[in-house]
Formats: structure tokens, sequence, C-alpha cells
């Protein structure tokens, strides 16, 4: 088990930098440009030293090389720095963003905590109500309770977040004025009255998400009950004598939950990716929301560094389900 | 007790509260609402209006423009001219004098000193600098005293009010920014992110594209303002989200930028929490027409001026174009009251105005077809679509993705139809179509096609550089890199001799006839063909008092004067 960590972790080396090379020439390559956005008012002269001091001249491979040594060098030494008060990186030049000329992570750990408690909590809370769905759904299929789960999960997989988010806001915001439609990133929960705000504030963006999440996991929970359900272990169980609750849940769900884990597990870097469009719609100004206006801005030097760290994620995530495939099915071993 | 007591106490009442009253900060925190949020505080590092405006709350110029588009003393005790001696007779130097009560927010004083940095600072090399233009022709800034700078130029300058005037161009304070010169100005971030200033308020937090919070500048020149304590500037989500979160919910108290439908936000103000502020000042939606051949099978020449359009050459076939169009249905699809009709190129201030062109306010397709015919560009092939000499009237017409743009293409693409004029629509991603990248095909300044249709306007009042735009030598080409603001190619000695006199005429008048001339000669040999004049909308709650919207400068130039009011 060991050996297939190391030995999978040291795979995703060379993946990994394959995908920053093909991350860094897609960006290159594709139209648009950081000068997109500045008004028409501004003379050509003046834009083409703009470009310059952006380091826009340099040729492709330099400016790879150098992002290479800014991510896996300076960054983690700004890093040791922060958690070790020493001065590894004193003078060396971080990734700096072309839209706020800052470094790009520090942008990043300011956005990471409202992304985390927003679509984390959306993450967690859709998970929690998808698998009694599944479950129940698939005990007692064809059931008034299994077609209604069908239904309006049908709904949360086919109606978009940009018509749900206003939806709601018209509903929960503006009619009855309930919940606040904008995210405000600069509450911090101190006592109880901050923590009820921060609650409410989470409310709608989490329902808007979670609905999403509720709606793939209970689908994947209700088929692979029901793939369990008419097993012979199942049927043994049963005819043992065990009680209804023993058998659907102690027989059938480790059983179903494998597959289920994995979809989970999977799904889960998607959390620090953040919501383009529900973070869009509260102005939740997430991780998510830092992607799409970097794109906007043509801001490569961010939109570069945030993929990649998903590119990580995703690879990371994909250990962690073949992990928990052994963990979870004694049946499966890499040794 | 007696009516004296009593009349004392009210007295003395009535001075607690007026007291009060004035009170710096009394009014507690406005919340703003920017959906295009502020990336940096530095407007010499952004030219961004979001950017612009959320740093004049610190950082404050000389002079800037009041609503009405005059030149106001800010910083400065008057504002120079050649009455006042402040502008010398030959027009080659400009004499400012700061207040003598100004404080820097960290104590220090203000010195003709840190108005040489600025400009050091912006012409630096290497800084890329997005205001430079304001301070090109600066020969050099002498500082005879603390209190005085005379700005020299290296020509006589009619207009010198560039430097240090209005949002685009405040002061920094030379202590803060004194190792941020040239390709250092990139890695002070501290600095960029919280400059010290001289306005109503100090960054106090800011969050790139997310928030800025400010508090009230406790050395502030006037020590009753800001009435607000506290300022937070939001970012992020689209325009309504801001327009829904003043009008409708009142979670804030002023939205900026609300460019949404028309009938949205007439809906959104109808629930009565606040009231939408329009404004006008330059901004035109212009078609602009190829004046050179866009056909690729030109090869390296194509949309040269080595060949001239085969139809659009003929200004009869531009004048038909602009005479089909029906721009006060436009106005209503489009904009609402945040837009008008305009027949001019140059729509404000109200002295540069012509009134030469009016006519282009009714559509004439009648017209527009007896002028085709005139001009013998007859339907010879009976394929509905005229010609002449074998060249089609088949035009391919870009802009840029958008809602209202796409609306706007197809009303004009149906017009022309109607005068035998068949159209091609085409819309580009903005940030490839405004890119300016010399490798693209689809920039706005290749201009590979026969038509396109954009926005564009002048940052002050004062439209020397704009009108010079459409010069000869601005002509975008293989030779330039394609870089150039004469997109139409318009080449014009007549033209150029103009905008050559406007640069050395001072007197405002003759600037201003001047300035009308040359707008009447481009929308009258219709080489572009202006359509709406675009306002600013921005939107505030009811309890908001203060605000005047100003379409010349920073949206938030007198933040300092807005107040809570209380009602009753």
């Amino acid at each position: 088990m060991l050996t297939f960590t190391l030995r999978r972790l040291l795979l995703a080396v060379p993946t990994l930098l394959f995908i920053s090379l093909v991350l860094f020439l897609v960006l290159d390559a594709a139209p648009g440009d950081p000068m997109s956005q500045i008004p028409l008012t501004i003379p050509p002269e003046v834009r083409a030293e703009m470009r310059a001091a952006l380091g826009l001249g340099e040729p492709v491979y330099v400016r790879f090389a150098l992002w290479l040594r800014q991510f896996f060098w300076i960054e983690p030494l700004v890093l040791a720095d922060a958690l070790l008060g020493t001065g590894l990186a004193d003078g060396q030049t971080r990734i700096l963003s072309w839209q706020t000329r800052a470094p790009v992570m520090d942008t990043v750990a300011q956005r990471l905590p409202q992304t985390l408690w927003v679509v984390g909590t959306a993450y967690l809370v859709g998970v929690a109500i998808a698998l009694p769905i599944g479950i129940i759904a698939a005990w007692r299929q064809h059931s008034v309770f299994d077609q209604a789960g069908t239904f309006v999960t049908m709904i949360g997989y086919s109606v978009p977040p940009f018509v749900t988010g206003p939806l709601v806001i018209a509903i929960f915001a503006v009619h009855l004025g309930w919940f606040p439609s904008v995210y405000d990133t600069t509450l911090f929960v101190t006592d109880w009255d901050s923590f009820t705000r921060q609650l409410r504030q989470m409310v709608l963006p989490v329902m808007v998400l979670a609905l999403q999440t509720t709606a793939m996991i209970s689908r994947y929970m209700r088929a692979a009950m029901l793939d369990a359900l008419p097993s012979d272990y199942v049927r043994t169980a049963r005819a043992k004598g065990l009680p209804e609750h023993v058998v659907v849940l102690r027989h059938a769900l480790r059983n179903a939950m494998i597959p289920v884990v994995t979809v989970i597990a999977l799904g889960a870097p998607a959390i620090f990716g953040g919501a383009i469009v529900t973070e869009t719609i509260f102005a939740v100004n997430g991780i998510g929301a830092q992607l799409i206006d970097a794109l906007n801005a043509g801001d490569l030097p961010t939109v570069q560094t945030l993929t990649f760290i998903f590119a990580v994620l995703i690879v990371l995530a994909n250990l962690l389900a073949d992990i928990l495939y052994a963990v979870l099915d004694p049946r499966i071993r890499y040794d | 007790m007696s009516v004296f007591v009593r009349g004392i106490i009210l007295f003395v009442l009535t001075c607690v509260a007026s007291a009060a009253w004035s009170e710096r900060g009394r009014d507690g925190q406005v919340k703003i609402f920017y959906w295009q949020a502020p990336s940096i505080l530095n407007p010499y590092l952004s030219p961004g209006i979001k950017d612009i405006e959320a740093s004049s709350l610190v950082l404050e110029p000389l002079a800037r423009f009041d609503d009405t588009g005059q030149i106001v003393p800010w910083l400065a005790e008057s504002v120079p001219d050649i009455e006042n001696g402040g502008v010398s007779e030959d027009m080659t130097s400009i004499t400012w004098v700061l207040r003598d009560d100004l404080l820097w927010s960290d104590g220090t004083p203000v010195t003709s000193e840190d108005l040489k940095f600025t400009w050091a600072y912006c012409t630096a090399e290497g800084t890329g600098c997005a205001q430079a233009e304001k301070y090109g022709g600066i020969r050099s800034i002498e500082t005879p005293d603390p209190r005085t700078a005379i700005v020299r130029f290296d020509a006589p300058r009619p207009f010198p009010y560039t430097a240090f005037v209005g949002a685009t161009s405040p002061v920094l304070q030379a202590a803060q920014f004194a190792e941020c010169l040239g390709p250092r100005a990139v890695e002070c971030t501290d600095a960029n992110f919280a400059p010290i200033g001289t306005g109503p308020f100090v960054v106090e937090e800011f969050r790139p594209n997310d928030v800025v919070l400010y508090a009230a500048n406790t050395r502030y020149r006037d020590p009753d303002k800001p009435t607000f304590g506290r300022v937070l500037i939001k970012g992020g989500g689209t325009a309504e989200t801001a327009a829904r979160a003043v009008l409708e919910t009142g979670e804030f108290d002023y939205a900026w930028n609300l460019q949404l439908a028309p009938d949205v936000l007439t809906r959104m103000e109808s629930v009565g929490k606040g009231v939408v502020v329009s404004g006008f000042a330059t901004l035109v939606e212009r078609l602009a027409l190829n004046l050179t051949d866009p056909d690729p099978a030109l090869g390296k020449q194509r949309a040269t001026v080595i060949n001239p359009h085969p139809a659009l050459s003929d200004p009869a076939v531009r004048q038909a174009l602009s005479m089909a169009i029906d721009r006060a249905l436009l106005v209503e699809i489009g904009y609402g009251p945040t837009g008008r009709v305009t027949c001019n190129i140059l729509p404000a201030p109200e002295i540069f105005a012509s009134q030469a062109n009016e006519s282009c306010r009714v559509q004439d397709i009648q017209g527009a077809n007896d002028l085709l015919d005139a001009a013998g560009w007859l339907d010879s092939d009976n394929d509905g679509v005229r010609d002449k000499d074998g060249v089609d009237l088949r035009f391919l017409f870009q802009s840029s993705v958008n809602a209202v743009r796409k609306d706007f293409q197809e009303m004009i693409k149906l017009w022309w139809s109607q005068i035998g004029v068949q159209t091609e629509l085409r819309a580009i991603d903005a940030a490839v179509f405004f890119g300016g990248d010399p490798g693209s095909p689809d920039t706005v300044q290749k201009f590979f096609a026969d038509v396109q249709m954009f926005a564009n306007m002048f940052d002050g009042t004062d439209p020397e550089a704009y009108l010079a735009s459409w010069r000869c030598d601005r002509i975008p080409s293989p030779d330039n890199q394609w870089q150039g603001s004469n997109y139409t190619r318009y080449c014009n000695p007549d033209y150029d001799a103009m905008t050559d006199t406007m640069r050395s005429t001072g007197a405002l008048e003759d600037r201003a006839r001047l300035a009308k001339q040359m707008n009447d000669m481009l929308v009258q040999d219709f080489v572009l063909l202006p359509l709406v004049d675009r306002g600013r909308v921005s939107a505030h709650t009811k309890s908001l008092g203060g605000v005047q919207l100003n379409t010349w400068d920073s949206e938030l130039w007198n933040i300092a004067d807005w107040t809570r009011l209380r009602m009753e």
C-alpha cells in the first residue's frame, strides 16, 4: 500500500509538469490580451510601454521557466517564511498578477476562506441530503418517495445555477427579505451574532450549490443500492432473519458505498475550484470569481497558477479515491 | 421656569445639536457597490475606471472637473490661466500654487516636490505608466518654494490642464513611492494597495477584486468632513447584482455603472428604495466605415491605404448607410433614458457640440434609395443587392459580443436590406476585438471588415487629443504594427491642418469653433456614423444625500459631502 502510494506520487510529478506545460502553451496561444480592458483613449505608445512592463516581450520558454521557478521554488520559500518567520525569499519576485500587480498567492489565500465556507458547506450539505435520499429511493423503488426524489434530482440536474440563483434571490431576498442577496466577505465570526449573520448570508448560495450536488450524488447512491439490494448476500442476510435496517445499512449500503465514495472524492477538488456562476451571482468573490475575473482581464499568471493548482488537486483526489477503494473493499489489494 | 431660562436651554441644545450635525464621521458607514471590482489603488498603473475611482477617495489632483465639466481648484489655490498670470503668455509654462493647509494623511506636509516626483514616477523608463500621455511634453518641473511648482512644456500648450488635473492624474506622496520608480513600480504592492493621500478617506484594508475599506482621514483639510466615518466599496457580481442590492433590497447605498436593459432598471426602481441617476459625457456608440479594401485576397495589402474600398469610397454609399438608420429606435431599445440620439462624434461639452448635423435624427429610407439610384448603384442583376461596375453592396459588419450590440447589428442589417445593401454580421469577443494584439486578425485596429461598431470617448473636457485620432499619420498599418487610432483610415490634409491649428490655439471660443468644424468634417464625410450618446448610470438609496453624478471626473469626487438623510 505504501509503495503503491509512493509510486503514484512519483508518477504524478511528470504528469503535473506536462500539465503545466500544456496549460502554459494553451493560454499563451489563446486569443485575448491583458490590454483589452483599458480604454481606447490610451494611445498605442503607452499601451506598448504597459505591455513591456508586464514582461510580455519575453519569449514563451523564458516566461515558462520563470513561472516554474516562481511556482516550485520561490512560492514554497515564501510559505516557509510565513510559517517559520525566516527570510529565505527576501528580494525574490513572486508570481505577480497582471491585474493587481500583487502576488497571486496572496489573493488566493484571501479568497480561500469564503470559497471553503460556501462551496465546502454546500458540498457537505449536498452529500448529507443525497445519501439518505438515494438509499431510501432504492430501498423503496417505484414508491412515491422514489418518484418525488427522481423529480427533484432531475430539476437539480437540469436547472443551471444562473436560473436558480436569481430565482432564490427574488423569493428569499427581495420578496421575503429573509436573507441578504450579497455575500459580505469582511464579516468575521467572533460571537454568536456574527455567526448567525454568517449563516444567514450562506443560506442562499449554499442552497443553490447543494441542489446540484444532491442531484448528482443521490442518483449514484440510488443506482449503487439498486445493484446491491438484489444480490445473494443481501438475500442471505434476510434469510438469516436480520432486522431490515441491519440488512440495508450494514450489508447492502457498505458495498454500495464503494463507487459512491469515489464519486464524492473526485468531486472534492471542485470545492477548492469554487463555483464560478454561483460566486458571481452572490458576489461571494471566492476562487471561482477570481478565475473568471482573471480570464476576462487576460491575466495569464493568475489563470495559469489557479488552473495548475486545480490540476494538482484533481491528481491528488484521484490518488485518494484509489486508496479509499482499498480501505473500503478488502478484495482490492495494490501490493 | 422662566421663558428666558427656557430660551437659554433651547439655545444650548441647538448649539450641541448643530455641533453634532457637522461632526466628522457622524453618519457611520456608506456602502458602495462596484460590480467591476477595483484591482489596484494606483491610477498610474491601471487605467480602469473602477481603479481610478476607488483611488480618488484617497489621492487627489491639483484641480478637477466638477459635474458641469468646469475645472475647479482642488489641492491648488486657484486654477492658473493667462489672465491670472498662472500660465505664461507664450503658453509654455504653468505655475501651480498649493493650498497652504495641506497635509498627507500621515501628517507630513504636501510640497511641490511631491508634484515633481509624481511627474518623474509616471515618466520613468519601465514603469508602464497608464497616464503617461498626461505628462507628455513636460520638459521640467521647477520648485522655487514648497508650495509652488512651475511646469515647463517643450512647446506652447494652449490647454495645459492635463498633468495633475482630474482623477486620472492625482498627486502621489514622494516619500511613499520613492523606491518604486521604473520597473520596481510593480513590486511596491503595499504602496499600490494603500497609497497615502490627501483625500477625505484613508485605506484601511484592500483585498484586490473584492473589497476596499476606508476610514475618515483625521487630517483632512475640512475639519467637519467627511460626514461618513467609513466607506466600504464592495466588488464582484454583475451589474444586476449591484442594481438589486441598492434598488430592491437596500443592502447597499450606491451602485456604479448599471448597464442594464432600460425596462429592468425601471422595474427595479419602481420598488421605491432607491433612485437611478444618469449623466452624459462624451461616450458615443458609433459605426466606423472602412475606407480601405479588407478583401483577404489582397494578402499583405489587405485593409491598407494602397487599396481604396470598392464601394465605401463612394460618399453616396456612406451617406445612404447613415440615412437608413433609425437612431431614435436604437436608443429606445438599447438604452432608454440612459442614451440619446446624437449626430456628432463630439457630443459634449456643450460649447464643443455642433448643431449642424441634426438631419441624421430622422430615418430616411426613401432618400437613401434615391441617393443610391442617382449615384448609379442599381440592382442590375436582380438579386436584391445593388451593384455598380461589378461591385455588390455586400458588407461584413463586425462588433464585440454584447447583447445590446447584437440587437443593433440585427436592426441595422434589416434597414440596410431595405436600401439594397446586404450585410453579414460578425461578433468578436471583446477581449480580442479591443485587445490590440497585432497577431490577431480580429482587432478593431486591423478592421478586416467593412463596417464596425464600438463606443469611444475622451478623458476630461478638452477634445484636442481625441480629434487628432483621425489624422493621416494615425492610420493603422503593417508599418506601425497595426497601432493607431484612425480605424476608418480617413486621410484629409485639411483635417490634419486643423488639428495643427488647434494645437496652437489658446482661446476657448476659437478651439470650440475648430472642434466643431472637425466634427462636422468627419460626420459630413460619413466616415463615422454616430449612433447613440451613452450616459453613465448609477443608483443610490433614497437615504443617501449629496450625490452629484459627475461624468467628467470620478463619480466619487464629492464623497466628502455625502450624508445620510434622516427620514421621518
